[in-house]
């Protein structure tokens, strides 16, 4: 359903101040050095701020950020399941409602639940799809790293074609992983909730600046932030970053968001780079061939050509 | 006023729940649960109960979310049966590992396969060990106030237990009894408002569920035994103010019938009201037999249990659930636990019976005590009502 959702008051962030704001992750938390969900998470509750209350699905962003009796955690935080932060998510925020229309809380907080793509696109689907559809006034961030990373690389339905993980390893008779990345934030755009985005931590202001958008509309925001794991994916921890922007660069993971139905791509890339510069700077696609890659450069091209006719087709259209 | 009505049993749940001013229901429809919630969401629908009612996607989900909200400082209620009891199995762990008091109504139903909507216990006797309180009902009323009592017991600062009330699914849940149900201000004198002691509240930030590494996890795991154990006091306590408030008898583990009898059925659930009838009975023709009706299920009252079968030299234990592979039923197991190296242990005779809605009448009670007297049943169990071709 297409609906006229106005962001245009959402205040924006800059690059300068973005050292001036605080993230609700604290230092001497575990995560991997080059870790990009750890950073986006920084970079999500650096624009929530303190009045926020976080839902984390089982994963290396709970693990890293949880071992009692220490934690890394400056706002409410809570850890259940793996399979269920959405779920999780929704009974918290329906409770602070309970709470706050009968006066027993002054205000509703921002709810922000945090899951890695498996917990997102393979175990917790159901638990997501129920969060969304149902209008929870929630945040739900995947942190998609394309692997089941905590227990050591395994393939998930988000890992993209080519890709060797330990349960989708390449062979003499398998490219590894054989299966096209499932694509959950148009899965969730198809739910009618009113924010989908993408996102990624090489463009921190354009992430930011969904966070506060998605905190801003009224019910389910979906963010779904690209997230370099140099542990699973072979990379030196010093370029995820660089890898990130390269992903965003080849439209292999374009930036773009979903407000109210209608698609827009927020990062237009003008040199469009050839996916073979992101593939062959990662271990887990090194063993890929000429022809593998342009297979997948064919995908990349028709998946972005897609979303621009997504962004066409649900355009508001000119006032006569 | 207090009201004297006819009603189903799950209505008069449902009104118990509405009585107790819940914050958020969330609850997923299986039978022969449903009438309960069905009942809940109308009364949310009408404005006649202030609670948010999360109609979630499945039961993995209601537990989850009853969590979340619980953490959030919100009296909580859920209900299911059967296969959504043991979808919720990963989730009960963590509610009572967490310390969340909540209430869920189990309208207990047998496990698939094959599937099968009737009544038995084999649903929370796969849930054993959850480290809930379990309490068990035997009729309407007993539905309507031990779901107070239950907010009561797992809300006391002494226990913070989430607290599941089982009920037996059609036998009584679809049973139309007659119900007392007493005025608002009685129920709310009983039951004062939940006081969580930790919140997710970012005035003051906590980490809920955090990883429990080798050094801390076994340290977890005995405080929530602590609090279970210590939870009996509690019970007894409630029960003794709900007795006084409401003017009834319960305790943890009643007897009927002759206390000193030789013979004593043991019964847990809704059984009971026949056993009572056969027992009746039985005395009434002058037979010497007696009844023990366990009420709480986890923690098991051990020390009540032993006293109220003091002097007796059978027991004939009626379990609701088979446990494969175990050799007896599991409340016939935990009484025999409960014997173990006792001098004064009665002998223990175990019938499964009732199983997947097999119809017990209150003769075949009369006929397992008869048999029972007379050896004629099996020293491990007795499958009650086994087809002889099976």
């Amino acid at each position: 359903m297409l609906r006229d959702i106005d962001l245009s008051g959402v205040a924006k962030t800059k690059l300068k101040e973005i050292h001036t704001m605080e993230s609700m992750v604290s230092s001497g938390h575990r995560a991997c050095q080059g870790c990009g969900e750890v950073l986006a998470m920084g970079m999500v509750t650096r624009v929530a701020g303190p009045d926020t209350v976080v839902c984390n699905a089982t994963g290396c962003m709970e693990i890293i950020t949880s071992p009692f009796p220490e934690t890394a955690w400056k706002v409410p935080w809570i850890h259940v399941a793996f399979e269920n932060a959405g779920a999780v998510g929704a009974g918290v925020e329906a409770g602070i409602k309970a709470l706050h229309r009968k006066g027993k809380v002054s205000k509703m907080p921002n709810i922000i639940c945090f899951g890695g793509d498996g917990a997102t696109a393979d175990i917790g689907f159901g638990s997501l799809s129920g969060a969304m559809e149902r209008g929870h006034n929630l945040l739900y961030v995947c942190l998609d790293n394309e692997a089941y990373m905590n227990t050591g690389i395994q393939r998930s339905s988000s890992t993209p074609y080519g890709a060797s993980t330990t349960t989708s390893p390449c062979g003499s008779a398998s490219i590894g992983q054989h299966t096209q990345k499932k694509n959950m934030p148009q899965i969730i755009a198809a739910h009618g909730v009113p924010y989908v985005a993408t996102a990624s931590p090489s463009h921190p202001t354009d992430l930011m600046d969904k966070v506060a958008k998605a905190l801003a509309v009224e019910g389910p925001a979906y963010l779904h932030i690209y997230s370099p794991c140099p542990t699973g994916w072979g990379t030196k921890g010093e370029k995820s970053i660089e890898i990130a922007r390269l992903a965003v660069e080849s439209n292999s993971f374009p930036l773009y968001e979903v407000v109210g139905g209608r698609y827009a791509i927020t990062k237009k890339i003008k040199k469009v780079k050839p996916i073979q510069d992101y593939l062959k700077v990662q271990r887990r696609f090194r063993h890929l061939t000429d022809r593998d890659i342009a297979f997948i450069q064919e995908g990349v091209d028709n998946s972005f050509e897609q979303l621009e006719r997504l962004c066409a087709a649900t355009a508001k259209p000119e006032e006569e | 006023m207090t009201k004297r009505i006819g009603t189903e049993v799950s209505l008069a749940v449902a009104d118990a729940v509405k009585m107790a001013k819940p914050d958020v229901i969330s609850a997923y429809p299986i039978t022969p649960q449903t009438h309960i919630v069905e009942e809940l969401s109308e009364f949310v629908a009408n404005g006649e109960l202030d609670a948010e009612y999360i109609p979630v996607e499945s039961e993995h989900s209601a537990m989850s979310a009853a969590v979340g909200a619980a953490a959030a400082g919100a009296r909580v209620y859920t209900a299911t049966s059967s296969q959504g009891l043991a979808l919720m199995h990963e989730i009960l762990f963590i509610a009572s590992s967490m310390r969340l008091p909540m209430v869920m109504t189990v309208a207990n139903r047998s496990i698939s396969g094959p599937i099968s909507i009737w009544n038995d216990h084999s649903d929370i006797m796969a849930q054993r060990d959850i480290g809930w309180v379990q309490l068990f009902v035997e009729d309407g009323q007993e539905a309507l106030e031990l779901t107070w009592a239950a907010f009561k017991i797992g809300e006391d600062k002494r226990v913070l237990l989430p607290v599941a009330v089982n009920m037996d699914g059609f036998i009584l849940s679809h049973m139309i009894e007659p119900v007392v149900i007493p005025e608002q201000s009685v129920v709310d004198g009983f039951l004062p408002e939940f006081e969580p002691q930790l919140k997710l509240d970012p005035a003051d930030p906590v980490t809920f569920g955090p990883v429990g590494v080798p050094e801390v996890y076994l340290e977890a795991k005995k405080q929530c035994e602590v609090a279970l154990n210590g939870s009996k006091a509690v019970v007894k306590e409630v029960l003794d103010d709900l007795n006084k408030t409401f003017g009834r008898n319960y305790d943890l583990i009643e007897t009927n019938g002759n206390t000193g009898a030789e013979t004593r059925i043991v019964t847990m659930g809704s059984l009971g009201e026949s056993v009572m009838t056969a027992v009746d009975r039985m005395n009434g023709d002058g037979r010497e037999v007696g009844q023990i009706r366990i009420r709480l299920w986890r923690p098991f009252p051990a020390e009540e249990f032993i006293e109220a079968a003091k002097g007796a030299k059978r027991l004939v234990v009626i379990d609701r659930a088979i446990s494969p592979g175990t050799g007896c039923g599991p409340v016939a197991q935990e009484l025999k636990s409960v014997f173990y190296g006792r001098p004064d242990a009665p002998e223990i005779v175990n019938v499964i019976a009732g199983i997947g809605g097999r119809d017990v009448p209150v003769s075949d009670f009369v006929k397992m005590v008869e048999m029972a007297e007379k050896g004629e049943l099996a020293e491990t169990y007795t499958l009650w009502g086994l087809n002889s071709d099976a």
